[in-house]
């Protein structure tokens, strides 16, 4: 190309500018959440069919089927997980004075009852997984291995608010020796 | 022969190309403002929403967690909007009667969802990723500001390239604990500039992250 049929070309480049618009930010294709015309709920994510079974299912029944062993990361993925799902209602420390209930969600059990502690970690999982009364299920937030991780967490608070004075450290328990009941 | 161009031409000529010139220069900067500007950038512009939803009212209010809501942000691309039962977990109970929050019953009811008026939007021709930043600890409040303090979601950064690339090139200053990411107020962090640059640098380290090479189009244009 000589110099001077470039220069005419590319006074049109400017022009061609008006095409980088729409086509490339909105490209043919579904985002996840974007509408669509091509089904009758006019959802692009659709919900898979009654009775399918996710390939992950049978991982997840048995992850809930055995209690994994007691280990401090799993006690520490239990309070993070604990800490998203259920302090808004059971509150930190498990005693059911959570934010929520403060606004007039009906009150939810202390788990420091003597039934709650008596109860076995599988009821735990349960409650996560089935729902109770008026809790609904977590089932869809919390996978199984987690909700395990949760009912240890529970134990470990529950353990908290009752200790034995002889569980503590010698040191802490002369310290709390003036004090104690 | 008659003379084709009079007297003033020439000065005719020149005005006018003088004028095609400023009108070049003030478009380019009119462009210029304009992609800068909040109207094209759409920072601090709220959407109308089918239901009035505040975070401040649930986040800063009631502390309720990011992830309770937006459960894939730790494990995939997207962070995900709450399906309409997880506001029922609640609003089972509460509110149970309010007209605003008639929208929400009907989307149970029927199994529609909500139609949320997106606010945090990329081009498609850009790929971006929560589940990478989150597990790097780059908290929320970074890209989406003090959340918990929006009665109505608007988008507090310009999403423009520079903003991400900015992070990409010095990515050191951008890392917290990961288990804190859903923290807004980091302000006693930030009051120690030196031991958290510590952090930072280390973390960069330990990671493997390669600032060279976060900037590379292809991390984000793929
Ligand atoms: C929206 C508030 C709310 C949240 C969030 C919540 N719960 Fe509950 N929970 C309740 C209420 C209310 C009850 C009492 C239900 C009833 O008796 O009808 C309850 C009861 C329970 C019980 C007692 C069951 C029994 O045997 O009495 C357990 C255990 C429990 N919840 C565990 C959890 C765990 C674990 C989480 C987090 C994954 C959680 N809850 C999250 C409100 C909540
Ligand atoms: C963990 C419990 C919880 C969840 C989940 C929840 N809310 Fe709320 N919401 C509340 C409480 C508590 C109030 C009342 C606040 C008050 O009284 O100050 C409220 C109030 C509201 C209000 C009234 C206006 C306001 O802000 O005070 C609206 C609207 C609302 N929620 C919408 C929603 C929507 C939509 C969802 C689902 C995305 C949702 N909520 C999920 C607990 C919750
Ligand atoms: C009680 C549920 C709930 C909680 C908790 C919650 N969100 Fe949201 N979030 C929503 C809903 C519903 C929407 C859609 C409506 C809107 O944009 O306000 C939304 C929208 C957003 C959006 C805009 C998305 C878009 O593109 O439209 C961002 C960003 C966001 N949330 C960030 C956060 C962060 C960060 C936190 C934690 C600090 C948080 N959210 C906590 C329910 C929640
Ligand atoms: C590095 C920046 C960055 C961080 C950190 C970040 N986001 Fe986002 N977020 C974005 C961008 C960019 C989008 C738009 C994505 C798109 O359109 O593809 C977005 C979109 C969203 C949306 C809209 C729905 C979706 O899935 O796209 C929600 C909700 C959201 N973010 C919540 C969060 C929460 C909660 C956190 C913290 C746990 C968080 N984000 C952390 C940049 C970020
Ligand atoms: C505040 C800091 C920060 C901001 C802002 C930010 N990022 Fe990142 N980004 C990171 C870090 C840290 C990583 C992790 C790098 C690693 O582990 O190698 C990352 C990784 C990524 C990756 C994955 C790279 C890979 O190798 O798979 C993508 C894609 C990405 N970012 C896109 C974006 C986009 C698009 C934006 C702008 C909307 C953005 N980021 C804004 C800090 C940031
Ligand atoms: C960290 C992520 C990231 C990287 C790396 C990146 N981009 Fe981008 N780029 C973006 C985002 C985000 C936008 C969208 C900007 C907007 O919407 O305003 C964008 C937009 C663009 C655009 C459209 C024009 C504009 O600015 O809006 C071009 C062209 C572009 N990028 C080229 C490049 C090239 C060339 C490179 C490599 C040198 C590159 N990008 C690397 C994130 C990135």
């Amino acid at each position: 190309m000589t110099r001077a049929s470039a220069l005419p070309l590319s006074l049109w480049l400017p022009l061609c500018l008006a095409g980088c618009t729409g086509e490339m930010s909105q490209q043919p294709r579904y985002d996840s959440y974007e509408p669509s015309a091509l089904f009758a709920d006019g959802k692009s994510l659709q919900a898979p069919p009654e009775g399918t079974i996710a390939r992950d299912d049978p991982d997840q029944t048995r992850a809930l089927a055995t209690r994994p062993p007691m280990t401090l990361a799993l006690l520490e993925r239990g309070r993070e997980r604990f800490g998203i799902y259920c302090t808004p209602c059971h509150d930190e420390a498990g005693y059911g004075r959570g934010t929520v209930p403060a606004r007039g969600f009906p009150s939810p059990p202390s788990f420091h009852t003597k039934r709650l502690r008596q109860a076995p970690a599988s009821h735990f999982v349960d409650v996560i997984t089935k729902g109770h009364g008026v809790m609904y299920s977590y089932a869809d937030r919390v996978d199984a291995s987690d909700r395990w991780a949760i009912a240890a967490y529970i134990r470990a608070l529950q353990l908290s608010q009752n200790a034995p004075l002889a569980a503590a450290p010698a040191d802490e328990r002369s310290k709390l020796a003036g004090r104690a009941p | 022969m008659s003379q084709i161009f009079t007297a003033s031409a020439d000065t005719r000529l020149r005005t006018v190309l003088l004028a095609i010139f400023f009108a070049l220069i003030a478009g380019g900067l009119f462009a210029g403002g304009y992609m800068d500007s909040s109207y094209a950038t759409l920072v601090g512009w709220v959407q109308n929403q089918p239901v009035p939803f505040s975070h401040e009212h649930h986040v800063g209010g009631l502390g309720i967690d990011c992830r309770y809501c937006h459960t894939t942000v730790e494990t995939s691309k997207h962070a995900g909007l709450p399906a309409t039962h997880i506001c029922m977990t609640c609003h089972s109970q509460l509110w149970t009667g309010a007209p605003m929050l008639a929208p929400v019953r009907e989307s149970l009811a029927s199994g529609k969802p909500i139609a949320w008026q997106r606010v945090a939007r990329l081009p498609d021709y850009v790929y971006f990723d929560h589940a990478i930043h989150i597990a790097r600890g780059v908290p929320c409040v970074s890209c989406h500001g003090r959340v918990d303090k929006m009665p109505l979601m608007a988008r507090a950064v310009a999403l423009q390239m520079q903003f991400c690339l900015g992070c990409h090139r010095n990515p050191a200053a951008a890392l917290h604990p990961p288990d804190q990411v859903t923290r807004m107020d980091w302000s006693d962090w930030n009051k120690h500039p030196e031991t958290h640059k510590l952090y930072g640098q280390l973390m960069v380290k330990t990671y493997g992250i390669e600032p060279a090479k976060l900037d590379d189009c292809n991390i984000c244009h793929r």
